[in-house]
């Protein structure tokens, strides 16, 4: 009989990762290898008036702006082109790249960094939401200081509020969180063939050939770039490689000899980009039974000196601010805010996790102020199929959220705990719903990236999977083959899909969005499927596919209105804790989650997703406290900056349900992102539970929650 | 410059190098021993972790002149041995391996653990791991990689 498609195996890169055999972009050897290091403007905001350097012993350069061949533009292509290779004449963030030290020992590097010397002309600074906002240092951006810019509406909020009875208003806000990628930026750049060639640890090579090639003045043709095995990466080496990969390529453009860029821990945490931080203020107003009538938000998001992909995080946010929730009217404002922060970027849920943050909060607020079961008050409101999206389009998913919700209550004996604990008593049960649009936002899938894959069976009868998707751990080279030998009935074992090499896969997009396995997996299914019908065609056989958009998924990018995903992954999470009455200090007792999936192509591979983007986000809620202070990370070493250890959370309880999605491969949906999305709010929750009092910021500190201890 | 021998993995080496290099540059850089990572540089991570003298360490914070005398084991020593196998083969199994930058540092932690408890609880199997940095994996296919090591691996540590 064929085996199930989610029934587990063991993954193809395991052995070798866990052997110490697989090489990463550090442990690669190189002939006549070169150090890299970025030399950056230390001010926030300055005009630089002159860059002094000493002269450099032979063999070392320092390379700056003026080193841009000609015609090459000093800006680094990404969404939009503001942020420049080195900067222009004036600092806009702290750490902003200034040139790059080159040379064969990397002490001397340190050296000869120490004595370059930059003289500025201060500017003011602007740093939060409301300094950006009110033009404190001036116009960053445009004439307001707001990327984007956003307005959605949904039912009448204007009737809507006429017809309330109280308006219940509050501030909610979300701070900063680094990844922690455990291994840190790298990359390797030379010049071989008449082309440039960047190694990279990434998750978007073609990004980082598109970012560059107008760097260069060359065409993309002449850029190759190889993916590095990826030592973890959850956004934060979406955008950024092409950051430190665009003075890398004018380095080798000046010196031709390969060059090493890895940075260390502490460059890594202090000058990398991070999780937007968010603020909501809700205005909700209810009906004298407490119903809600009309809500209205206004969302901003702290994007730093330079837009990178903020406009499209803050879609997300402000797309996900309603939960899982059909809210009858609304009215949402959703701001992307310039200041001289360190920009904002790309982490893991994208925008989604503070959205939902703000949105679960806000209606655990309103329940408990109305003296109801938060649980209660949230099923009221649980979105169905055929609802109306805060996009005005239609939900077509079934939505399975008491079935998970039933499952939780029942591994977790939620039932006879909350009848137990009363709030206030120390011991509190926290219970989030999320739900995370997968794949691009809007029309990026279709417009935009076009995805294409290629798959070859050879001569021997093994097939090979051409694509530029990355493993950066969360198992595409396992998945993607798994796809491709269930159709094939072909063992896994003849199976390839390799680090991608920009000169050898067609481009089937970034790994980003929880979109690989759903949207690419896909074409991996149609292509086997073609394949295995030509199978006995010829000893080779090449079979190339297209995405194809599902039909019914209408989107206005224009508007903003529409289908903003064409399905979403759901779930909820339960988390139980117990605050120390004297220290504030908070142990979770226990993690159950139920997720909805579409269906698993690996149950172990989605349990290791499951597990790893719970405890992160826990890590988010709870641990990971990251405060920006004069332009500057103040935890910047992974002892002060807390992430989650083996020591902080008990084993937790997963759970799928199955809802097959037709089209994912074999009916899966993304799910990368989604599970990082409910472990904040059910942690605050708990904590709220557990005080009998309200909490309105993430992470939940022990000094935090002493702090809402004392409040009235 | 001193001239400073130690045994690794096994076998008698010496090295030239100043007294206060990081056992983790000797190691990656001079030797080539890569299974050995560098996730923090500060002793946070464990990414470099390695036994001297049988006790689990981070190499980052070693300087090697006080490695003069003693016994080094990296993964590439243990790797192809049955504690290696074992361990290897119970991650792979169990799902314990994400990205992957962080597991050569969980096996050593796994094998200094059950050579001194061969059947941990799950809180020992927590506290041996403790000192190793995962972002991926949440920890809890690890834990399971470590049991089911312990119960393979009987008379092996």
């Amino acid at each position: 009989m064929k085996k199930r498609i989610s029934d587990s195996i063991r993954r193809v890169d395991a052995f070798d990762k866990a052997g110490g055999i697989t090489k990463y972009i550090s442990d690669m050897d190189f002939e006549d290898l070169q150090y890299g290091r970025l030399v950056r403007a230390l001010r926030s905001h300055a005009r630089i008036k002159s860059i002094k350097s000493p002269k450099l012993p032979d063999g070392y350069y320092f390379i700056t702006k003026d080193d841009i061949p000609t015609g090459g533009k000093n800006e680094i292509q990404q969404i939009s082109n503001d942020w420049p290779v080195f900067v222009k004449d004036e600092v806009l963030f702290y750490g902003e790249t200034v040139g790059m030290l080159v040379g064969p020992d990397r002490q001397k590097i340190l050296d000869l960094e120490d004595a370059i010397s930059i003289e500025y002309e201060e500017l003011e600074e602007a740093f939060s939401i409301d300094e950006g906002l009110a033009l404190k240092s001036g116009k960053i951006y445009g004439e307001d200081n707001c990327y984007g810019d956003y307005h959605l509406n949904k039912g009448d909020v204007k009737k809507g509020f006429a017809e309330a009875v109280t308006v219940f208003e509050e501030e909610i806000n979300t701070g900063y969180q680094e990844h922690v990628y455990m291994e840190p930026q790298g990359l390797v750049g030379y010049y071989e063939n008449g082309k440039y060639v960047i190694i990279a640890s990434s998750q978007c090579p073609f990004y980082i050939k598109k970012a560059i090639s107008p760097v260069l003045n060359t065409d993309q043709d002449n850029i190759v770039i190889k993916q590095a095995t990826t030592g973890g990466a959850f956004g934060g080496k979406e955008h950024f490689p092409d950051i430190i990969a665009a003075p890398l390529a004018v380095a080798v453009d000046v010196i031709r000899k390969p060059i090493q860029v890895v940075f260390d821990r502490k460059e890594d945490l202090s000058f990398t980009a991070k999780r937007h931080p968010s603020r909501g203020i809700f205005r909700t107003g209810l009906d004298a039974k407490g119903n809600i009538v009309a809500m209205d938000v206004d969302v901003t998001i702290n994007a730093g000196a330079y837009m990178s992909c903020s406009n499209i995080v803050l879609q997300r946010a402000i797309f996900s601010i309603n939960s899982v929730y059909d809210i009858a009217n609304v009215h949402v404002h959703g701001r992307s805010v310039a200041t001289n922060a360190f920009p904002s970027d790309a982490f893991r849920g994208f925008g989604a996790p503070q959205g939902l943050f703000l949105a679960e909060m806000h209606m655990s607020h309103i329940a408990r102020n109305l003296g109801i079961s938060p649980v209660e008050y949230k099923r009221r409101y649980f979105m169905k199929k055929g609802d109306t999206t805060i996009t005005n389009g239609i939900m077509h998913d079934e939505v399975k959220l008491e079935e998970m919700l039933e499952k939780v209550y029942a591994a977790g004996s939620i039932e006879e705990k909350l009848a137990e604990y009363t709030p206030g008593s120390g011991r509190g049960i926290g219970i989030s719903f999320y739900q995370h649009g997968a794949g691009f936002t809007g029309n990026g899938e279709q417009e935009i990236i076009k995805a294409k894959l290629k798959m070859l069976k050879h001569g021997d009868g093994n097939v090979e999977i051409l694509l530029s998707n990355v493993e950066m751990g969360q198992g595409l080279q396992t998945t993607f083959p798994k796809i491709a030998a269930q159709v094939l009935e072909i063992p896994i074992e003849m199976i390839s899909c390799d680090n991608p090499d920009t000169s050898k896969v067609p481009n089937s997009g970034p790994t980003v969005a929880s979109r690989s396995l759903m949207v690419v997996g896909k074409l991996v299914e149609r292509a086997s499927r073609e394949l295995k019908e030509r199978w006995d065609e010829d000893e080779e056989v090449e079979v190339l596919v297209n995405y194809i958009h599902p039909e019914g998924c209408e989107w206005d990018q224009a508007t903003l209105q529409g289908d903003a995903y064409p399905t979403y992954g759901w779930g909820v999470c339960a988390i139980e804790v117990e605050v120390d009455p004297a220290t504030a200090e908070v142990e979770t007792k226990g993690i159950w989650t139920a997720h909805d999936v579409g269906v698993a192509i690996d149950e172990m591979i989605v349990h290791g997703q499951v597990n790893g983007g719970v405890i992160q986000a826990l890590g988010y809620g709870s641990l990971e406290k990251l405060d920006y202070k004069d332009g500057k990370f103040q935890q910047n070493t992974l002892a002060d900056y807390i992430i989650p250890t083996s020591m902080d959370f008990p084993m937790m309880s997963s759970q799928l349900i199955e809802n097959p999605y037709e089209n994912g491969p074999f009916g899966a949906k993304g799910l990368g992102e989604l599970v990082f999305d409910g472990g904040a709010s059910a942690f605050a929750d708990a904590v709220e539970y557990a005080i009998g009092k309200k909490v309105y910021k993430i992470p939940v500190t022990p000094e935090y929650i002493m702090e809402v201890k004392n409040r009235d | 410059m001193t001239e400073i021998a130690f045994v690794l993995n096994n076998k008698k080496i010496s090295v030239e190098a100043e007294g206060a290099t990081r056992l983790l540059d000797i190691l990656r850089e001079d030797l080539g021993l890569t299974a050995v990572k560098e996730g923090c540089g500060e002793g946070e991570c464990g990414a470099c972790s390695v036994l001297k003298d049988g006790l689990l360490v981070n190499s980052c914070m070693v300087p090697i002149g006080t490695v003069a005398g003693c016994s080094i084991e990296t993964l590439e020593g243990l790797r192809n041995s049955d504690e290696g196998r074992c361990i290897i083969d119970a991650f792979a199994d169990s799902g314990a391996v994400q990205c992957g930058f962080c597991t050569p540092g969980m096996v050593m932690a796994s094998i200094a653990l059950l050579r001194v408890n061969a059947h941990p609880t799950i809180d020992e199997i927590k506290v041996g791991l403790s000192g190793n940095l995962c972002r991926c994996t949440g920890y809890d296919m690890i834990i399971k990689g470590v049991q089911l090591a312990s119960e393979r691996g009987e008379g092996i540590w």
